[in-house]
């Protein structure tokens, strides 16, 4: 029972890490994408609206080689810990979360951002108003980043390794069950992956819809 | 509408879900229809059918898919493998269910033949487990006496060990091992579980410069991949020896004795130890089975 909660324990700290820096990293880029005017930006917006698609084992591959023991980072002794495993999550949330908040902030009526300007409010006040206004897609935003990694399985696998009470999380858990044939566990594991999924999203729902219906 | 057919579609899904679940021998029907198809149906006469219950190790090794054609072609018996744990082989001896059985836990073996439901019994070949570990060998274990010690030094050492943690043959392996060492490794810091194969253990082994206990094939199809070395090998306890044994026909009339005994004798004749001994060598640069045919059991430290 308590190997449970400890494999439920990581994987949330892992995922909610991964989710947190994708959207320190994201946030920014993704509103600069949204909002700038620039040459390249087509370009740069299809570069990261094909990362949303990123397959999670070839992540998990270009990870494992980087950090791989003769890898260029090799030195920092990475590979098969739970921080290999953020980064591959970050890869993988990162895209979603930019991608989804330069969307947001693009489907923004661009005259909202002179007459913010207009009404003397400075650049970052500026930007500060916008997210606020785009408040309900950009948590959708912070969902589905949080949702891509929470459920993946291959890039923790191949970064993570399994190791029991080191880097076992729920999904990897749940593989090695199915493949010993014990089906129920790996039923009870999904649940309570299911379970802990939708607890955080109806949290983060309630956070969205808290100021709309007034 | 809509409703309705997302509604046949879930109760599809279940019960497909249902039939995964239930199916008990997953390995066992794979392996019944290249053999059912690979023999001509005009050579087959009443009672031909050889239940052979035997390890999946000489299934996923490919041994059998080599041996078998050869049997089949010469007595014209339809053999049906079933590949399941030796356990359960040894099970379905007893309860009469396969004809005759190749097997790898002498033990066992022996209080199966003891109690009667064995008929003939004989040494066909071996393979072995050895234990890889880093080239700097940081715990000395090369220099053990035997086994046990090996396991003994890792531990003293505080050494990282990868354990399958898989329920798998090897696994089951390891523990005894473990047992016999006097050791219980288990919530020890340096003791890790990958939960994983064989192959992907050994590529986690190989990053973590851990110990890891291999069988002699994988370690063999991995090793180009590999920094990590043989470090400890050739002792009694790592053998995996395998006999091969006719079910005994006064406890159960019904099974193919004669197909059984010439199975027996066709396993371990000359021409198919040759066989057995060359089996890997194209591939790997050494066999992965060792032909033991009439050779003395106790210079391997048999009962």
């Amino acid at each position: 029972m308590s190997e449970i909660f400890q494999i439920t324990a990581l994987s949330l700290q892992i995922s909610v890490c991964a989710t947190l820096l994708s959207l320190l990293a994201g946030l920014p880029l993704g509103t600069w994408l949204g909002l700038g005017r620039f040459r390249g930006r087509s370009f740069l917006l299809s570069l990261i609206n094909t990362g949303m698609a990123l397959p999670p084992v070839v992540v998990g591959l270009l990870i494992a080689v980087l950090l791989w023991r003769n890898g260029p980072l090799g030195k920092f002794q990475l590979i098969y810990t739970p921080v290999a495993i953020i980064l591959a999550q970050f890869l993988i949330a990162f895209p979603v979360v930019t991608g989804l908040t330069a969307a947001a902030l693009g489907a923004l009526d661009s005259r909202l951002q002179w007459q913010i300007l207009g009404l003397g409010a400075s650049r970052w006040q500026m930007i500060w108003l916008l997210w606020r206004e785009a408040r309900l897609p950009l948590l959708a935003a912070l969902m589905a980043g949080f949702g891509s990694v929470i459920s993946e399985v291959g890039a923790s696998m191949m970064v993570g390794g399994n190791i029991r009470g080191q880097t076992r999380v729920l999904t990897t858990a749940i593989v090695l069950e199915t493949s010993k044939g014990e089906f129920g566990k790996a039923f009870a594991l999904s649940a309570l992956l299911l379970m802990i999924t939708y607890l955080i999203n109806l949290a983060l729902t309630m956070i969205q819809q808290r100021n709309t219906r007034r | 509408m809509i409703k309705e057919s997302m509604r046949r579609c879930l109760l599809l899904g279940l019960f497909g879900l249902f039939l995964i679940a239930c199916d008990p021998l997953p390995h066992a029907e794979k392996n019944l229809k290249p053999f059912s198809l690979s023999v001509p149906t005009s050579t087959v006469h009443s009672g031909s059918v050889l239940i052979l219950a035997t390890t999946t190790s000489t299934q996923d090794s490919g041994l059998l898919d080599v041996l078998l054609p050869i049997f089949q072609e010469e007595t014209g018996y339809l053999v049906k493998t079933v590949a399941v744990g030796t356990g359960q082989a040894l099970r379905m001896g007893m309860e009469g269910n396969a004809d005759v059985l190749l097997v790898h836990a002498p033990d066992s073996e022996l209080d199966f033949m003891r109690e009667g439901y064995g008929k003939d019994r004989a040494f066909v070949m071996h393979n072995d487990f050895v234990l890889l570990g880093p080239e700097n060998d940081p715990a000395g274990i090369q220099y053990a006496q035997d086994a046990a010690g090996a396991f003994q030094a890792i531990a003293h050492a505080g050494a990282v060990f990868l354990s399958r943690g898989d329920g798998s043959g090897t696994y089951a392996r390891e523990l005894q091992l473990w047992k016999q060492a006097g050791i219980d490794p288990r919530n020890q810091p340096w003791y890790l579980e990958s939960g994983q194969g064989m192959g992907a253990t050994l590529m986690i082994a190989e990053q973590k410069l851990a110990y890891t206990l291999c069988d002699r094939g994988t370690y063999l199809a991995y090793r180009g991949n590999l920094s990590l070395k043989i470090l400890f090998e050739n002792d009694p306890t790592l053998l995996n020896v395998y006999h091969v044994i006719t079910v005994n026909p006064q406890r159960w009339p019904m099974v193919n004795y004669t197909g059984a005994l010439a199975f027996l004798n066709y396993l371990t004749r000359p021409s198919t130890q040759a066989i057995i001994g060359s089996f890997g060598v194209e591939q790997f640069g050494e066999p992965l089975f060792i032909p033991d045919a009439g050779k003395n059991e106790a210079e391997f430290g048999l009962p």
